[in-house]
C-alpha cells in the first residue's frame, strides 16, 4: 500500500512537470519547424523537422529586431526607475518610524486592486502632448507604475532583514548615514535588489495592453506580436511566442532563490 | 545631523515614488473617469449608453465573468494540491519547484500562442485525437462555431500560465506556519485531511486572500491570451476596450469599459477582504 501510494505521488509530480514543460516544447517545435512543420499532419511530436533557418527568417522580418530592442529599452528603463524610486521608499519603511508609514503601505497595497495597465488609455493624449507617445520611454513609465509597488514592498523587506546594528556601528566609526548605507547596507542588499530589478524587467517585457495602445511604429515585442496576430502565418507567431518566453524563463531561473522570500513578505 | 533633518528624511525618501504614482496612477484614473463621463467636453452618459448598446457588450461581460469563475477557483485548488505535494517532497524539491514556477515568467500573449500550437487545426491535440481514433482529420476547435471548445482552450491556457503565481504565494504562506501545530494534531490522532482542513487552511487564510485578490483582478483583465487563441471569436471586456480604442478610435467608450473593469476589480477586492478576514484574535 505504501509503495503504491509513493508511485501515485511520484507520477503526479512528474505529470505536473510534463504539463508545464511539454507545451513549451511544442511551441519550440512550431517555431523551428517552418511552414512545413506547422502544416505537417498528423504530427508525431518528435523534433524531426528542426530548421534553424525558420527562426532566422522570422528574426529577419522587418520590425522584429526593432520591436525586441524597444522591449529591452522599455524593460531596462522600467527596471532602473522601479529601483531608483522604490528602493528609497523601501529603506524609509524599514528603518524609520514615522507618521503616515502605514498609510503609504496601504496606498501601495491598494494599487493591486486596480487594473493599472488599462488606465493607460488617457495617457495616449498626455503622451502625445509631451512627446512620449510611440516611444519605448512612455511605455517604460506606465510599466514602472506596475512594478514600483512591488519594488517598494520587496526592498523594504530586504532592508528589514539587514540588522540595524551594522549600520549603527558604521555611524560610530564616523560614517555619515549615506556612507554607512553605501558601504554596509547596500552590499548586503544588492543580490535582493538585483532580483527585484529582474522581476520589474519581466513585468515590463510581458505586458501587452498598455504597450499596444501607446505605440504605433515604435512597437515593443508584445505590441508587435499582437498587431501581426491576425495577418502573419502560424510559424511566425510561434517563433514570436518562443522569443517572448525564453528571456523571462531564464530570468525567473536567476531569481528563483528570492521568489518565495519576496512573496512571503509581500503577503502582509 | 539634527533631529529635524532626520525626521524629514523618511518623507523625502517616499516623495519620489508618491509623486510618480500620483502622476501615473492617480491622474490617469481621474482622467479615465472624466473621459468616460464626457462627450465633446460636456457631462454625458453617452459613452456608457454606447457601451451597453454595443452588440458585443453582453457576450464580453458574460464571457469574462464565466472565465473568472471557472479559472480562479481551479487555479486555487490546483495550487493548493501542488503546494501540499511539495511539502512531502524530499528529493529534488528545488528542481520541481523551479519547473512548476516557469509559467510565472510567461506573458499571457505567449501563453496563448503556446496553446495555439497545441490546439490549431493541424495541432498536437488533433494529432493525438486522430491516433486514438476520435476524429478523422484536422478539426477546427477555435472558431466562432465551437464556442465551448474555444472557452475551454482559453481556460487551459490560463490555468497553465497563471497557477504558478498562486502556487508561489501559497508555498510562501505555508513556510510561515509552524510545523508544531500539525505535529500536535497528529499526536492526537488527526488524519491528514483533517489537519489540512482544520489547521493548514485556516492559517493559510492571509495568503489565500492575497492570491485571490491578485489573481481575480488580473483575471478580469484577460485579453491577450484570448486574442492569441481565438482572435475576436471570444469577446472579453478588456478586448472590447482595446477595439474601441484602436480600431474605432473612440477613447470615450474604451474608458467606459475600463471603468467597468475598475469597478468590478474593486468590488471583488472588497469582497475578498471581507470574506477572508482574519479575526483579530487569530492575528499573529
Amino acid at each position: 500500500m505504501n509503495a503504491l501510494r509513493r508511485i501515485v505521488y511520484a507520477t503526479g509530480i512528474i505529470a505536473i512537470c510534463a504539463w508545464v514543460l511539454v507545451p513549451i516544447y511544442f511551441i519550440a517545435l512550431g517555431a523551428f519547424g517552418g511552414r512545413g512543420g506547422v502544416f505537417a499532419w498528423p504530427k508525431t511530436g518528435l523534433p524531426d523537422r528542426v530548421l534553424l533557418g525558420a527562426m532566422q527568417r522570422f528574426l529577419e522580418i522587418e520590425g522584429v529586431w526593432e520591436a525586441a530592442l524597444n522591449s529591452v529599452i522599455a524593460a531596462g528603463l522600467c527596471m532602473l526607475l522601479s529601483i531608483a524610486l522604490g528602493a528609497p521608499a523601501g529603506y524609509a519603511l524599514a528603518r524609520f518610524r514615522f507618521r503616515g508609514a502605514n498609510l503609504y503601505r496601504l496606498l501601495i497595497l491598494m494599487t493591486r486592486a486596480f487594473p493599472l495597465a488599462i488606465l493607460a488609455l488617457p495617457l495616449t493624449v498626455s503622451f502625445i502632448r509631451i512627446g512620449l507617445y510611440d516611444t519605448p520611454y512612455g511605455v517604460a513609465l506606465i510599466h514602472t507604475a506596475l512594478a514600483l509597488p512591488f519594488a517598494a514592498l520587496i526592498t523594504s523587506s530586504l532592508f528589514v532583514g539587514i540588522p540595524r546594528e551594522l549600520e549603527e556601528a558604521a555611524w560610530i566609526f564616523g560614517c555619515t548615514r549615506w556612507q554607512a548605507f553605501l558601504k554596509v547596507v547596500l552590499p548586503l542588499a544588492l543580490p535582493g535588489i538585483a532580483a527585484t530589478a529582474i522581476f520589474a524587467f519581466v513585468i515590463s517585457w510581458n505586458e501587452v495592453f498598455a504597450a499596444s495602445i501607446l505605440t504605433v511604429r515604435e512597437r515593443t515585442l508584445t505590441a508587435y506580436l499582437l498587431k501581426i496576430l491576425s495577418e502573419s502565418p502560424l510559424h511566425y507567431r510561434f517563433a514570436g511566442g518562443l522569443l517572448l518566453i525564453v528571456p523571462s524563463v531564464v530570468f525567473i531561473f536567476a531569481v528563483r532563490k528570492y521568489l518565495f522570500a519576496m512573496w512571503g513578505i509581500a503577503n502582509r | 545631523m539634527t533631529r529635524a533633518r532626520t525626521s524629514l528624511l523618511p518623507y523625502l525618501l517616499l516623495a519620489p515614488s508618491l509623486l510618480f504614482l500620483a502622476a501615473l496612477f492617480l491622474v490617469p484614473l481621474l482622467q479615465t473617469i472624466g473621459l468616460s463621463l464626457t462627450e465633446n467636453g460636456e457631462l454625458s452618459p453617452a459613452n456608457y449608453q454606447r457601451m451597453v448598446g454595443d452588440l458585443n457588450f453582453v457576450p464580453s461581460l458574460r464571457n469574462t465573468f464565466v472565465l473568472v469563475l471557472v479559472v480562479v477557483p481551479a487555479q486555487v485548488v490546483f495550487a493548493l494540491a501542488m503546494a501540499t505535494m511539495l511539502q512531502k517532497l524530499r528529493l529534488g524539491r528545488d528542481i520541481v519547484l523551479w519547473i512548476w514556477t516557469i509559467p510565472l515568467g510567461v506573458s499571457d500573449l505567449a501563453a496563448g500562442l503556446v496553446w495555439l500550437a497545441i490546439l490549431q487545426d493541424r495541432g498536437y491535440l488533433n494529432s493525438a485525437l486522430m491516433a486514438l481514433g476520435v476524429i478523422d482529420g484536422p478539426t477546427p476547435w477555435l472558431t466562432y462555431e465551437t464556442p465551448v471548445a474555444l472557452f475551454f482552450s482559453v481556460v487551459a491556457a490560463e490555468v497553465w500560465r497563471a497557477t504558478a503565481i498562486v502556487l508561489v504565494i501559497l508555498v510562501a504562506g505555508l513556510q510561515l506556519i509552524p510545523r508544531e501545530y500539525a505535529e500536535a494534531a497528529e499526536v492526537f490522532g488527526a488524519r491528514p485531511w483533517t489537519i489540512f482542513r482544520r489547521i493548514t487552511l485556516p492559517l493559510l487564510r492571509p495568503s489565500l486572500q492575497t492570491a485571490l485578490i491578485l489573481r481575480t483582478v488580473l483575471a478580469f483583465e484577460v485579453f491577450a491570451v484570448v486574442y492569441a487563441i481565438g482572435g475576436r471569436n471570444f469577446p472579453v471586456l478588456v478586448g472590447e476596450a482595446f477595439v474601441w480604442q484602436t480600431d474605432n478610435q473612440n477613447t470615450g467608450v474604451a474608458a467606459a469599459y475600463a471603468m467597468l473593469v475598475v469597478v468590478i476589480s474593486l468590488a471583488s477586492t472588497v469582497f475578498y477582504l471581507r470574506a477572508l478576514r482574519t479575526p483579530p484574535e487569530q492575528q499573529p
